[in-house]
C-alpha cells in the first residue's frame, strides 16, 4: 500500500479536525514537531528515507526489507513502546518487518488486495483469481491490476495454487523459472488490461464508470464505490490474496530518536490507531482499537480480528536473492521484478 | 476559433461542475449537486498553506528569472561574442528537457553539494529548481523587445551626457518594462503549476499547491475539494492575465 | 532626475567612474552580464545533468539498493539491447510527434483568426482566453479529461447523437490530452509570428494575382514556419518527457517518462541511462529546428 512518511490528513475542516487530527495533540503532549511528507509510492518513500531527513517512516512490506538492507532504518526496541503489547500477535516478528528475530518497526495497519467486480457485468460471480488470469479474455479491455512490480506476487500466488508442478511455496520467493511463469501469465493478462491503477481515485472512478469491470482493489475502495452507488462486490478469492501490513520504522539517522519512539507509541495507541485506520481504510493493528472506532461495524468490515481471514493473506514482502522459503540464494530480487514489470507492461 | 475555445474550456467547465458533483469519483452525469465541497475547501488549511507556499516559490523563482533572464537577453542581443548561440541554447534547455530528468539531476546535485554544506531540501531548493526553467521565458520576452528597440534612443541618451547606468534606468528599462511584465507573469505561471521538478526538489513540510493537489486527487474523500480549488484558481487567474494585457503595449500575450 | 542631483558627490563620482569604465570596456560589461546567469545555468543546471549522466555509469547493490560507484556500461547496454525499451522509446516518439502535428493543425487557424481577423479589442480578449487555462492546474485538467474520456463519460454523452464515442483510455487518449494541455504553447508563438507579418506582403501577393491558397503557401507559411517550429519545441519536448498525464488517461500505455519514474528511486543509474534517450532526442530536435530560426521565434 502506498505509504507516507509521517502522515496526517491533508485538509481537515474545522469540523473534522477533532476526529482526524492525531498530529497536533501529539505535538502538544510531547513537544515534538511533526513535519509530514506523503510519498506517492513505496519506491519514492525508499528514496526519501535515503535522504536521512526523516526520523520515522510508515512502510509496506514491499519496501521494508529494502530499507532494512540499506541500513536506512534501525531495529526497534519494542520494550520502549508500551502499546506494542496490544498488537495482534500475527503481525509480530514476520518476514516483512523483522530480521533474525529483531523487530524493525511497529505494525499499525493491514489490508488484503481483494478481487472486485461489477455485479452487472461479470457473471457468474467470481470466487477465483482465474477471472483476471486464465479467464481474463472474456473481459478484454476492462481488467485492472495494481501498477507495481509487487503485483507479480499475485500471479505467483495464483500459480502456486493452480500449477503445483512449478513448486512455488511462497509468492515472494521465485527462482528464474518461476518468475518466468508468472511473467508469462501477466503478459497474457496484459492483453486484457484496460488500465493499471495505483491510487484510490483512479480505481474507484473506473469501476464506477465501467471502464474497469474486474480486478484488484482494497477494501476501502470497495466501500467507497458502494457508498457512491457503484454496483460492485469485493471478495477474498478461494486461492487467498496478497496483502499489506504497514509498519512504522525509525530512521537509523534519526535526529530525534526519542520523538520517533514517542510517535510510534502514539500512533498505535488504541484511539489514534482507530482514527488512522478509519481515515485510511485499513484494519487496525492494536486489538484494543476496535472499541474506539466511531463506526461500530468498522472492525468487522475490515476483518480486524478475524484470524481465519488473514490466514489466507500473503503479506507483501520484498523479494530478495536469499529465498524467503529457505531454498538458498537462488531467488529473483526486487530489481529483477522491477525489470520484469517494465517488460510485462511493454 | 469558437470551436477551439469550446474545446479549451470544456474541461475547465467540467472542473467547475464536478466541484458541485455529489459523487466523490466524478461519475458522469452527476447524480446530484452539493455545495459541501466548496464549504470544505473554504475551511481547508492544507489548501491555504499550500497556496501560500506556491505564491512564495513562484515569487522567488520569478524574481531570479527576471534578473538572470534580462541579463542574458542583454548580453546575447547587444554583444557579438564566441559562444553566443550556445548561450541561447543553454537557456532553452531547462524547459525543453523532461521535467523528470531535470528533477532527478537537481535532486542528485543538491544532495551531493548542498547536503554537506548543511543546507537541506526546502523552499529554497524549489525556488532554485523553478528559476532554472523560468529564465527562458523572461529571456525570450526581453530579447524580442530588444530586437525591435532602436539603439538610437540609447545613443541620444549617451550624447546628452547620461552614463551607462542612467541610460539603462531612464531609457532602456522603460522600453522593456512590458516585456518584463509579460515574461515575469508567464514565469510565475510556469512555476505556479509545476509539479515534477517540485517533487524532486521540495523538502519535508514544503508543499506547493500542485503537490497538494497531487496528494489529494488520489484520495476520493479529498478529490472533490481539489476541483473547487482548481475552479477558484481558473477564475482568479483571469485577473493577472487580463491586467498584463491591459498594461502591456504589445498585443501579443508575451512569449513563452 | 532629482535623485541624481541629490546624490552625494563622492558616491556620484564613484558610480560615474564605474559607468565610464564599463562604457569603455565592452568585454567587462559582457562578463558582468553573463557571469551570474551562466553560473546558474552552466554550473548549477548543466553541472547537475553531468552528475546524472555520470551516475548512469554506476550501478546499484543487489541487496541494499545503494549506489555502487564502479564504472561500467551495463545500464546503457540494457537500455539499448532490451527490446522493451526500444518499443517504449519509439512509442513515446510517436506520441510526441502526433501531439505536435495535432497542435500545429489546431493552433494555426486559431492563431490566424486572433492575429489577422479579430479586431484589436477582441484580439486582447482572445489572448487572455488562450492564456488563462495555463493557470488551471495541469493535474486537474488531466483528471477532467479522464471524466470526458471514460465509458459513458462526457464525450460519449455529447457524441452519441452524432455517432462519436470515446476512444477509451490508451495511447489515443494520451495524444488528445497532451495536445490539449500544450495547445497554448503552440498558439502563442504562431500568433506572435502572424502578428509580425507585414500586411503589405499579403496585399502585394494579392495584387500579383495570387489567391488565398497561393498566398498562404508562398508567403504566409514560409514566414510563419519558424514560429510553428518554435511552438513545436514545447509540444514535442513536453510530450516526450511526460509521465503524469499518461498515468491518468494512458490506460496501460508506458512512455519513457513512466519508465524513468519507475526506476528513479530503486535504480537511479538505470533511470539516468534511460534519461539519456529523451535528452538525446530533444537536443537533436533543438539542433534541427535551430536551422529554421525557430529558437529566435520562441
Amino acid at each position: 500500500m502506498e505509504r507516507l512518511v509521517p502522515v496526517a490528513p491533508q485538509n481537515p475542516t474545522a469540523k473534522d479536525r477533532a476526529r482526524v487530527d492525531w498530529v497536533h495533540p501529539f505535538e502538544q503532549q510531547t513537544g515534538c514537531k511533526v513535519n509530514t511528507k506523503i510519498a506517492g509510492t513505496s519506491d519514492e518513500m525508499v528514496s526519501l528515507m535515503k535522504t536521512g531527513q526523516y526520523d520515522a517512516v510508515s512502510a509496506s512490506g514491499d519496501a521494508t526489507l529494502r530499507l532494512i538492507a540499506a541500513g536506512d532504518v534501525a531495529p526497534v526496541n519494542t520494550g520502549l513502546v508500551p502499546n506494542y503489547a496490544d498488537i495482534y500477535p500475527g503481525l509480530k516478528n514476520q518476514p516483512w518487518n523483522s530480521v533474525d528475530g529483531r523487530m524493525y518497526g511497529i505494525p499499525h495497519g493491514r489490508g488484503a488486495n481483494l478481487l472486485m467486480y461489477r455485479t452487472d457485468k461479470v457473471s457468474p460471480a467470481p470466487d477465483s483469481w482465474s477471472v483476471v488470469f486464465d479467464g481474463a479474455s472474456a473481459y478484454s479491455g476492462h481488467v485492472t491490476a495494481y501498477d507495481s512490480p509487487i503485483y507479480i506476487a499475485d500471479a505467483a500466488l495464483y500459480l502456486m495454487k493452480t500449477r503445483p508442478e512449478l513448486g512455488i511455496k511462497n509468492p515472494y520467493a521465485l527462482d528464474d523459472a518461476q518468475l518466468k511463469a508468472a511473467v508469462d501469465l501477466l503478459k497474457t493478462q496484459h492483453q486484457a488490461i484496460g488500465e493499471y491503477w495505483s491510487d484510490y481515485q483512479k480505481s474507484e472512478n473506473s469501476f464506477k464508470t465501467g471502464d474497469t469491470v474486474v480486478g484488484t482493489t482494497w477494501q476501502v475502495i470497495a466501500n467507497m464505490a458502494q457508498t457512491d452507488q457503484a454496483p460492485v462486490q469485493a471478495v477474498l478469492p478461494k486461492e487467498g490474496a496478497t496483502g499489506w501490513s504497514d509498519t512504522w520504522m525509525v530512521s537509523s539517522k534519526a535526529a530525534h530518536p526519542d520523538c520517533a519512539y514517542q510517535w510510534m507509541n502514539w500512533i498505535v495507541s488504541p484511539k489514534v490507531n482507530a482514527q488512522v485506520a478509519q481515515w485510511f481504510g485499513e484494519a487496525p493493528s492494536n486489538a484494543k482499537a476496535c472499541d474506539q472506532t466511531t463506526d461500530k461495524n468498522f472492525c468487522t468490515t475490515f476483518h480486524a480480528a478475524d484470524d481465519a481471514y488473514w490466514k489466507n493473506v500473503y503479506y507483501w514482502t520484498t523479494p530478495i536473492k536469499n529465498c524467503l522459503d529457505g531454498r538458498g540464494a537462488t531467488c529473483t530480487d526486487y530489481a529483477a521484478w522491477t525489470a520484469a514489470w517494465t517488460e510485462i507492461k511493454g | 476559433m469558437a470551436a477551439g475555445l469550446a474545446v479549451i474550456y470544456l474541461p475547465l467547465l467540467l472542473v467547475l461542475i464536478n466541484s458541485l458533483n455529489r459523487d466523490r469519483s466524478f461519475a458522469w452525469p452527476p447524480t446530484g449537486l452539493t455545495t459541501e465541497w466548496w464549504a470544505r475547501a473554504w475551511q481547508s488549511e492544507g489548501a491555504r498553506s499550500a497556496l501560500l507556499t506556491s505564491l512564495r516559490a513562484g515569487a522567488g523563482a520569478t524574481l531570479v528569472a527576471l534578473v538572470l533572464g534580462t541579463m542574458t537577453a542583454f548580453a546575447v542581443q547587444r554583444y557579438r561574442f564566441f559562444g553566443r548561440h550556445a548561450v541561447s541554447f543553454v537557456v532553452i534547455l531547462p524547459i525543453a528537457l523532461p521535467g523528470i530528468v531535470s528533477g532527478i539531476a537537481l535532486n542528485a546535485a543538491f544532495r551531493t553539494v548542498l547536503g554537506p554544506a548543511g543546507i537541506g531540501f526546502g523552499l529554497l531548493t524549489v525556488v532554485i529548481g523553478h528559476a532554472t526553467f523560468c529564465i527562458v521565458v523572461v529571456f525570450n520576452n526581453v530579447i524580442a523587445r530588444l530586437r525591435r528597440l532602436s539603439p538610437s534612443a540609447e545613443e541620444a541618451s549617451a550624447d546628452l551626457g547620461a552614463d551607462s547606468f542612467q541610460t539603462f534606468r531612464y531609457v532602456t528599462l522603460p522600453a522593456v518594462r512590458a516585456a518584463l511584465l509579460a515574461g515575469g507573469l508567464l514565469a510565475f505561471a510556469l512555476s505556479f503549476d509545476e509539479i515534477v521538478v517540485t517533487t524532486f526538489t521540495a523538502g519535508p513540510g514544503v508543499q506547493t499547491l500542485p503537490l497538494w493537489i497531487y496528494a489529494n486527487l488520489a484520495r476520493p474523500n479529498q478529490a472533490p475539494v481539489v476541483n473547487v480549488v482548481a475552479a477558484v484558481l481558473v477564475l482568479l487567474s483571469v485577473i493577472p492575465v487580463y491586467l498584463a494585457q491591459r498594461l502591456s503595449a504589445d498585443t501579443a500575450g508575451g512569449r513563452l | 532626475m532629482a535623485t541624481d542631483v541629490a546624490a552625494p558627490p563622492v558616491r556620484r563620482g564613484v558610480v560615474r567612474r564605474a559607468a565610464a569604465v564599463l562604457h569603455r570596456h565592452a568585454g567587462l560589461r559582457l562578463t558582468l552580464l553573463l557571469a551570474a546567469p551562466m553560473a546558474w545555468l552552466v554550473l548549477a543546471y548543466l553541472g547537475s545533468l553531468a552528475v546524472l549522466f555520470l551516475s548512469a555509469f554506476w550501478t546499484v547493490d543487489d541487496f541494499t539498493y545503494n549506489i555502487v560507484r564502479v564504472w561500467n556500461t551495463a545500464n546503457f547496454s540494457t537500455v539499448f539491447t532490451e527490446p522493451v525499451y526500444r518499443t517504449i522509446a519509439l512509442r513515446t516518439l510517436g506520441i510526441a510527434a502526433a501531439v505536435t502535428v495535432v497542435d500545429a493543425v489546431v493552433a494555426f487557424p486559431m492563431a490566424f483568426y486572433m492575429a489577422r481577423i479579430a479586431r484589436p479589442r477582441t484580439r486582447k480578449l482572445l489572448v487572455v482566453a488562450v492564456l488563462t487555462p495555463l493557470w488551471a492546474s495541469y493535474l486537474v485538467k488531466a483528471y477532467a479529461w479522464r471524466v470526458i474520456l471514460s465509458q459513458g463519460g462526457v464525450l460519449d454523452w455529447l457524441g452519441k447523437p452524432v455517432g462519436i464515442s470515446s476512444p477509451g483510455y490508451g495511447t489515443a487518449a494520451v495524444v488528445i490530452v497532451l495536445a490539449y494541455l500544450w495547445l497554448p504553447y503552440m498558439i502563442l508563438p504562431i500568433y506572435a509570428g502572424l502578428e509580425n507579418l507585414p500586411a503589405n506582403l499579403l496585399d502585394a501577393s494579392a495584387d500579383l494575382g495570387a489567391g488565398a491558397g497561393r498566398t498562404f503557401r508562398s508567403v504566409v507559411l514560409p514566414l510563419v514556419l519558424p514560429s510553428v517550429f518554435a511552438g513545436s519545441v514545447f509540444t514535442f519536448s513536453l510530450s516526450l518527457g511526460d509521465y503524469i498525464a499518461v498515468q491518468i488517461v494512458g490506460g496501460k500505455t508506458q512512455m519513457l517518462g513512466t519508465a524513468i519514474a519507475d526506476n528513479v528511486t530503486l535504480d537511479l543509474p538505470l533511470a539516468a541511462a534511460l534519461s539519456c534517450v529523451p535528452v538525446a532526442m530533444i537536443i537533436g530536435y533543438l539542433l534541427a529546428v535551430r536551422r529554421t530560426g525557430a529558437l529566435d521565434s520562441l
